[in-house]
């Protein structure tokens, strides 16, 4: 019950979609965006392997956090933003098993920023997928950690004045081992980026930009419209410069200051475009790269920014427990109570 | 101090003594406490001991507020508090004697360090004019000694500097004071040894400070003679010395084998619960896994989620960190998940006396959540009871799958006392099984109940055929899915109050300690069972008819204790807060419980006890 690789154990019978759904209706907005996350997730599980009994999703309070429900497998909805607390418990407490954390911006990046962090720095073994929507929707529309200044909600009918989180560099600054990003625009991208975060073995972060149609319609649609896409998005590709546009004609460069700026491959050549490279321990060109799109709103990376080997937390736990008995012998209660001086009474 | 022999040679034999050891918090008082209290455990008295020490880590050097003070009561018969006033005080310095000399009744024994008794230390202290030659001290009998340079004298020969001398001045005193109580010397040498293995000359000059306060009281003629306290008879078994946060961490362990379960202690460092954290820790031979948290919140969350996986899941904390778990509580309340919440309560509100003890934290316990949330409540009345507290606390949490709220308080924490070892192969067995099965057709539904303990089932992740999700949001009675349908809340609601009361079935009644013919109920709980208890014993003395009953658990409570307490004219309530537990039995019984309140930071003194039921029996 304890050992294990954590990304669950494999199975034989061939699973289906459908062995990953539940019973319950699912019950988002029509529209919104969740619906292709919550399938995408439920594609790429069958191809896994991972046994549904094995599987334990762990949410905290939002939109996104219903997701538990609708999944066949083992779930917790707890409290906002504690998801990232409650998964390292059960991954703590049972190596064995596959845990992920669904949450939105608002749970994972105000109430619950602490525990994001600290689950990242401590790599516990977790897939944690933010759905980021810019917005608080089960509240009903006020301004996010990840709105944008000046932005007109409920609770900010002036304009809001905070400054959003960029929370890809958030993870890369809690010394994340795996970090990615990906929208609700397009499953096959999605799904690699889930199954790449599957296969890591530690704390993964996956930003997944979602349209909340209701509250926050269109938030991304600078980026993601369909012909937008090709100039917007910067597709990471591990081992290759970066480039995009439709014909690859603008790429990124880092500068003598280490920044990444976008240039025309036209201009620069293509040998002075930076080589993206995700196993890079040093975090600082990934960071860089987080940094191009200060919103989304100019041409934004995706893809896989890290994804560096870093001992598991719970593998390491394991290990002391290990260790300990290797070198005392496996804890002996009647000795442990005569750990100090003792007397009789006759 | 009854006399009971005295030769003019020979040691004085004293039925018990109170000391107390006072200096400044560099000045290792502790740790002179811990060894003069083991050497009398050893030597066979039975003991209580009440450590004292400031919030800071180290408070500026020479004033009040870094007085460090230890406690210890040793006795030739059982006894069950650390002592009202201390018949002894060692001062350390000008400071220590000013914040314990109002504790002292005239005629008790100082042993002042006069080297410190200089006008910068007097000072610091805020003394006017030195007590030691100012008559205010009269009442008592004083002792000067010059410790530290008696110190520095003694390990001359050895080379050690002056400065470095001065600081083994603490076992001067505590060489002394095992000369006035003929304590044994030899297993306090070794222990110095032991300790300071690696740095011979500190093992040396420890040693020599140490022959030098005791040869000092043989030689000096100070005294005429020393004293003696007998071994107690004490109930026959093996005994050790144990602390609170030690026997509860020990119980943690001790249940999680009775229950074949892992232990999870998730907890964030914070006094005076931090030990429990620090025990744990180092039990990794046992399985046991302990994760410093991030916050409280997150110790809480880790715990859930740790319940929920299949392990005894524990997080520990004081006062302050309650009010931070209490959303993390709420939901292992609806989630229905076994779990322990340790509050070793120290004085409130806010950050209020870190290091000082309280029991203002029942009604917490009890109410500190919104929405209806009731969880049972078990507490420790001594410093070993921890350990039978804690087993207590997880059996009803895993039979009952429910969070259950532990309290224990600073003066338990660390305070120590001899504990006759339990036998770990006569603890009940408590585990329960995980669900395998489907419970309703082919179906697993997560809250469908045991009929007897309304608990529902504990599945676990990796069990196949029974996934489910649980969450915070109201649940369908049975199914567990979501329900936001209004009679079902109502149903779940009081499914969930009757869980935890019916847990008063599966408690002992009130043990109540009655001569016969008492028309006087003492009714105490927690860390006030010792002074309730001597108080009662004074009253009995003094040939008064009184009874006692003392609560382990404070919710559900004992199913005859509405009856216990209406059989009573009187019943008093001691409590270390402004009268929390008096509150509920009234409200609860419509009982006209008196309430005896004091929040000064340390236990009752039986004789405050002991005053109060005279006063009521006047009345
Ligand atoms: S409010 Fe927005 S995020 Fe929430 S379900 Fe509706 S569309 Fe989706």
């Amino acid at each position: 019950m304890t050992e294990g690789t954590g990304n669950g154990a494999g199975t034989s019978v061939k699973l289906a979609r459908k062995d990953f759904q539940s019973d319950q209706e699912v019950r988002w907005c029509p529209g919104c965006g969740d619906y292709g996350i919550l399938t995408a997730i439920q594609l790429l599980l069958p191809e896994t392997g991972v046994k549904p009994e094995n599987l334990v999703f762990v949410s905290g309070i939002g939109c996104a956090a219903r997701l538990p429900y609708y999944m066949n497998t083992y779930g917790v909805h707890s409290i906002h933003g504690r998801a990232p607390a409650v998964a390292t418990g059960v991954a703590l407490a049972r190596p064995d098993l596959d845990v992920w954390v669904i949450g939105g911006d608002g749970d994972m990046l105000s109430i619950g920023g602490n525990h994001l962090i600290h689950a990242l720095r401590r790599n516990v073994n977790l897939k944690i997928l933010m759905f980021n929507n810019q917005i608080y929707g089960l509240t009903k529309g006020q301004y996010s950690p990840t709105s944008e200044v000046g932005k007109i909600t409920k609770s900010t009918p002036f304009g809001s004045l905070d400054h959003p989180f960029n929370p890809v560099s958030i993870a890369l600054g809690a010394e994340a081992s795996f970090v990615a990003r990906t929208h609700d625009m397009d499953r096959k991208h999605m799904t690699e980026m889930f199954r790449r975060a599957h296969e890591h073995q530690g704390a993964a972060f996956v930003e997944v930009y979602q349209n909340c149609n209701v509250f926050n319609d269109g938030a991304f649609d600078t980026i993601l419209n369909k012909d937008a896409r090709p100039d917007m998005l910067i597709d990471l590709k591990h081992g290759q410069p970066v480039r995009f546009g439709t014909e690859g004609q603008h790429g990124v460069m880092m500068n003598a200051f280490g920044e990444a700026k976008i240039v025309e491959v036209a201009d620069v050549g293509e040998d002075k475009l930076v080589v993206h490279d995700e196993t890079r321990v040093d975090p600082s060109l990934a960071f860089a790269l987080s940094r191009l799109a200060d919103h989304p709103e100019t041409p934004t990376p995706v893809g896989v920014f890290r994804a560096v080997d870093r001992p598991a937390y719970g593998a390491s736990m394991q290990q002391q427990l290990v260790a300990a008995v290797e070198r005392s012998g496996p804890g002996d209660l009647r000795a442990l109570l005569r750990s100090a001086p003792t007397w009789t009474v006759e | 101090m009854t006399v009971e022999a005295t030769s003019a040679r020979g040691p004085e034999t004293l039925p018990q003594v109170v000391i107390r050891f006072a200096g400044d918090s560099g000045d290792g008082m502790q740790l002179v406490g811990d060894r003069f209290t083991e050497l009398s455990a050893m030597f066979g008295n039975d003991l209580a001991t009440l450590p004292d020490f400031p919030a800071e880590i180290r408070a500026p050097a020479g004033t009040i507020a870094g007085v460090s003070a230890f406690q210890v009561h040793i006795s030739d018969h059982d006894i069950v508090t650390p002592g009202d006033t201390p018949n002894v005080l060692v001062a350390m310095n000008p400071a220590a004697l000013k914040a314990n000399l109002r504790d002292l009744a005239p005629g008790s024994t100082l042993l002042i360090n006069a080297d410190t008794f200089e006008q910068r230390n007097l000072d610091k202290a805020g003394y006017a004019q030195n007590p030691l030659n100012d008559g205010s001290l009269a009442a008592f009998r004083v002792y000067e000694i010059p410790m530290t340079s008696i110190t520095v004298e003694a390990t001359k020969p050895l080379g050690v500097k002056p400065r470095d001398a001065e600081r083994s001045k603490n076992f001067f005193a505590l060489g002394l004071i095992c000369w006035m109580y003929t304590r044994p010397t030899e297993p306090l040498v070794d222990w110095i040894k032991k300790r300071f293995a690696s740095r011979p000359e500190v093992f040396e000059a420890n040693v020599a400070a140490f022959r030098a306060g005791f040869n000092f009281g043989e030689t000096a003629e100070l005294f005429d003679h020393a004293f003696e306290i007998k071994p107690a008879p004490l109930p026959p078994g093996e005994y050790r010395q144990i602390t609170g946060n030690v026997a509860l961490s020990y119980g943690l362990v001790a249940a999680a084998q009775a229950a074949k379960l892992p232990l999870f202690y998730a907890s964030y460092p914070i006094t005076p619960a931090s030990d429990i954290l620090h025990e744990l820790s180092k039990l990794k031979n046992f399985g046991v896994k302990t994760l410093q948290a991030e916050d409280e919140i997150s110790a809480a969350g880790i715990a859930i989620g740790a319940a929920f996986a299949g392990n005894l899941a524990i997080t520990g904390t004081s006062g302050p960190g309650v009010d931070l778990k209490s959303e993390a509580v709420g939901l292992a309340v609806s989630l229905e998940l076994p779990m322990i919440v340790i509050d070793v309560q120290r004085g409130g509100p806010s950050t209020g006396l870190p290091t000082k003890t309280e029991q203002a934290d029942l009604l917490l316990a009890m109410y500190g959540r919104h929405g209806e949330a009731p969880l049972p409540i078990v507490a420790a009345s001594s410093p070993s009871d921890c350990f039978a507290a804690a087993f207590e606390a997880a059996r009803i949490a895993i039979k009952y799958r429910t969070p259950v709220m532990l309290l224990t308080d600073g003066y338990l924490a660390n305070g120590a006392e001899p504990w006759v070892l339990p036998d770990v192969d006569a603890l009940p067995d408590i585990s329960v099984p995980f669900a395998t099965e489907p419970n309703h057709g082919d179906e697993f539904w997560p809250y469908l109940r045991d009929p007897e303990t309304l608990a529902r089932p504990w599945a676990i992740p990796g069990t196949p055929g029974l996934m489910h999700r649980v969450g915070g949001i109201e649940k369908e009675d049975g199914t567990g899915n979501i329900s936001y349908d209004p009679e079902n809340h109502d149903r779940m609601t009081r499914l969930r109050a009757a869980k935890v009361a019916g847990i008063a079935n599966d408690i002992p009644l009130v043990d109540v300690d009655d001569p016969g013919g008492a028309d006087f109920l003492v009714l105490s709980w927690g860390g006030t069972w010792g002074a309730t208890t001597e108080a009662t014993r004074r009253i009995r003395l003094r040939g008064k008819l009184i009874a006692h009953a003392h609560l382990r658990h404070l919710n559900p409570f004992p199913r005859d204790l509405g009856e216990v307490l209406h059989r009573y004219s009187k019943v008093l309530v001691p409590e270390l807060n402004l009268g929390q537990l008096s509150k509920l039995v009234r409200a609860e019984f419509l009982v006209d419980a008196q309430s005896y309140t004091r929040v000064a930071g340390v236990p009752f003194h039986a004789a405050e006890i002991e005053n109060k039921i005279l006063e009521m029996m006047q009345s």
